[in-house]
């Protein structure tokens, strides 16, 4: 039977196998060069190679979603479309051992694969990475490491399980991406978040950046961005006093006259391409409310990188496995 | 001796649609069993049931003695040909062939190969583009190599064209006449079966008209015709099956063991066609319900 299941895995395996070299070559030629970029001017690491980086980057967040619609999707419902489950179910093996092993062949076939694809990545855009220091941002955390293996794990039994409800494959790979992609943004912004209670950081205004000015129903407010924590996760930021509290509209307007009213205000300020004007403004109002407010930041610490990529990727492999339980009961009481 | 396929009280709904009801019936085993009725008659609801792709709904039903597909060695005992003969469209014949092999441990690879052989199949061509009649003898081949002990074959030559569906039953009989195995097929059509079969059973409106040996069916259905008696009333052993009364005639098709004496019929045996069809007249013309039933196709 695992043969049998090899067999039938064989043309999407040579497939997946030939575009992971195809990325290995393509990184192996590049990868020294941008390593003697990163010796030299560790400055221009991020720019040498930006449009491939991009690239590098967009393939890895859609591998574990590919291998989902066209590994797992197709999995049982190409057998249930084309009635080939009467010929496979009626031989000697019992349909929920079939669908075990397949389930296990291409998973974790698929598992490798992504892994793959993520470590080659990961020795490329090392030097990028260790200048960016950006590793436990949302951005990152879902294309190194070690969850690519849970994702493509995932990835594969909700398409199997979908295509096992749905009995066809187009709607199968539809409602397979949908559910990756929704699943993938809820645990990123809604669940990691938590794995951990997040540590909490007071820093004193003049640290920070990008300040900008909000106009709320309630009334007007400032905002800045986290100061730079290296490889820490950032969660959020707020202006507040000591006793807790936001600036109140009317103390901003007395702090920033100049930036609060007038044809500039609610406008985004604080970045290095203003004009010196609103500049020398903008540090008189930093100046004036760093006074009596400070700014706390909400972060998930470097340290902490690693217990959340095994966190993760066991909530995925729960999910994955969990899946793979509500296939093999669809397919013993459920189907035909 | 076990029955091929014994059953009781074996009901099968889907939804409110019923697609066998009530069915009660023992087909003996080393027999070429014939299940005829006409389509949407539960056919393939009942041998779906027995290979133990689905599950009944209520009743009970046994296969050479053993609740279906319970078990792998149970699959094992028993060949099944879908209708329309699956396949894998992007395999070649050998493929199908490692295909069995790895997927049956009792699989007899001499034999398949052999049959191969024979049928002049091009071990190389994918299945997708195999005729119909190519794609039925290697549906059969699969089914047969792995050694089963019962072989269910479903509407196996429906799609066939009349060369290879002679071809087709005779490799069928062929295989019946080297490894003794009971063979359970269905069919619309009664010419094909009467070619391959010892043993009828007739489904009509997801219910069991009639189940015999062929022989002995034939030996006891009679066809008499005789002047029209209006005010007749058949003899208590009689079993009239069909009755037409034109101007001055009445033909009768009886189930009756023995001769009919009485003068005034004139006795004609009946072919199995013949036979079949007037069992299938009377569940129609048995009322409403049966007529909707009739109508109800899975």
């Amino acid at each position: 039977m695992i043969r049998l299941a090899w067999r039938q895995f064989r043309s999407e395996a040579i497939i997946g196998v030939a575009a992971l070299i195809v990325v290995a070559v393509v990184l192996a030629i590049t990868g020294p060069h941008l390593m003697s970029v990163y010796r030299m001017a560790p400055d221009q690491v991020t720019s040498t190679y930006h449009t491939l980086q991009v690239a590098v980057v967009a393939l890895l967040v859609i591998v574990p979603a590919i291998i989902g619609i066209f590994f797992g999707a197709p999995l049982v419902a190409r057998e249930l479309e084309t009635g080939t489950f009467r010929l496979v179910w009626t031989q000697s093996v019992t349909r929920l051992r079939w669908l075990t092993i397949k389930l296990a062949v291409v998973g974790f076939s698929s598992a490798l694969l992504a892994g793959g694809f993520s470590l080659i990545a990961a020795w490329w855009a090392n030097p990028i990475n260790i200048v960016n220091q950006n590793r436990f941002s949302s951005a990152t955390f879902g294309i190194l490491g070690i969850v690519p293996f849970g994702y493509a794990l995932f990835a594969v039994t909700l398409g199997a399980t979908v295509g096992l409800i749905f009995r066809r494959t187009l709607p199968a790979m539809a409602t397979t991406l949908v559910g990756y992609v929704a699943t993938r943004y809820a645990v990123t912004y809604w669940v990691r978040p938590h794995f951990q209670a997040p540590l909490r950081m007071s820093a004193r205004l003049s640290t920070a950046s990008g300040f900008s000015f909000i106009n709320t129903p309630t009334g007007l407010s400032m905002t800045a961005s986290p100061p730079p924590i290296p490889n820490a996760w950032p969660l959020s930021a707020s202006i507040v006093d000591k006793a807790g509290h936001t600036p109140t509209s009317s103390y901003l307007q007395h702090a920033c006259p100049a930036l609060t009213t007038g044809p500039g205000a609610g406008r985004v300020a604080g970045g290095p391409h203003t004009t010196p004007v609103i500049q020398g403004s903008m540090q008189t109002c930093i100046a004036n409310v760093s006074a009596k407010f400070h700014e706390v930041v909400s972060y998930q610490p470097a340290n902490r990188y690693w217990p959340f990529q095994i966190y993760e990727t066991a909530l995925f492999v729960v999910l994955a496995l969990a899946l793979a339980g509500l296939s093999m009961w669809c397919v013993r009481r459920r189907v035909t | 001796m076990t029955a091929a396929i014994e059953t009781a009280g074996l009901i099968k709904r889907y939804g409110r649609r019923i697609a066998l009801s009530d069915c009660t019936l023992s087909i003996p085993a080393g027999k070429v069993v014939g299940l005829v009725g006409p389509n949407g008659a539960g056919k393939t609801t009942l041998l779906h049931l027995a290979i133990g792709l689905i599950a009944p709904s209520a009743g009970g039903i046994t296969v050479l003695g053993r609740s279906p597909a319970e078990r792998p060695d149970q699959l094992g005992r028993v060949g099944f040909v879908a209708q329309n003969t699956p396949l894998y469209a992007g395999m070649s014949v050998v493929d199908h062939l490692h295909f069995g092999a790895w997927i049956n441990p009792r699989w007899d690879q001499t034999l398949a190969e052999q049959r191969i052989g024979q049928l002049g199949l091009n071990p190389r061509q994918k299945a997708g583009t195999l005729s119909g009649g190519q794609r039925a003898q290697l549906a059969l081949t699969l089914a047969i190599a792995k050694r089963p002990e019962l072989l269910i074959l479903d509407e196996p030559v429906a799609s066939l064209d009349p060369l290879a569906r002679r071809e087709f039953l005779q490799g069928l009989m062929a295989i019946v006449a080297d490894h003794g195995v009971s063979v359970v097929l269905s069919s619309h059509l009664v010419a094909d079966l009467e070619r391959v079969c010892d043993y009828l059973v007739v489904l009509v409106a997801s219910r069991v008209q009639v189940a015999g040996e062929i022989e002995e069916l034939l030996a006891i259905h009679h066809r008499l015709s005789g002047p029209r008696r209006d005010s007749f009333r058949p003899p208590a052993d009689w079993e009239v099956i069909e009755q037409s009364d034109v101007e001055r005639q009445s033909t009768l098709v009886v189930r009756h063991k023995g001769p009919v004496l009485d003068p005034a019929w004139m006795v004609e045996e009946l072919n199995l066609e013949e036979l079949v069809l007037s069992y299938m007249g009377r569940a129609v013309g048995n009322g409403s319900t049966s007529l909707k039933l009739a109508g109800v196709q899975r």
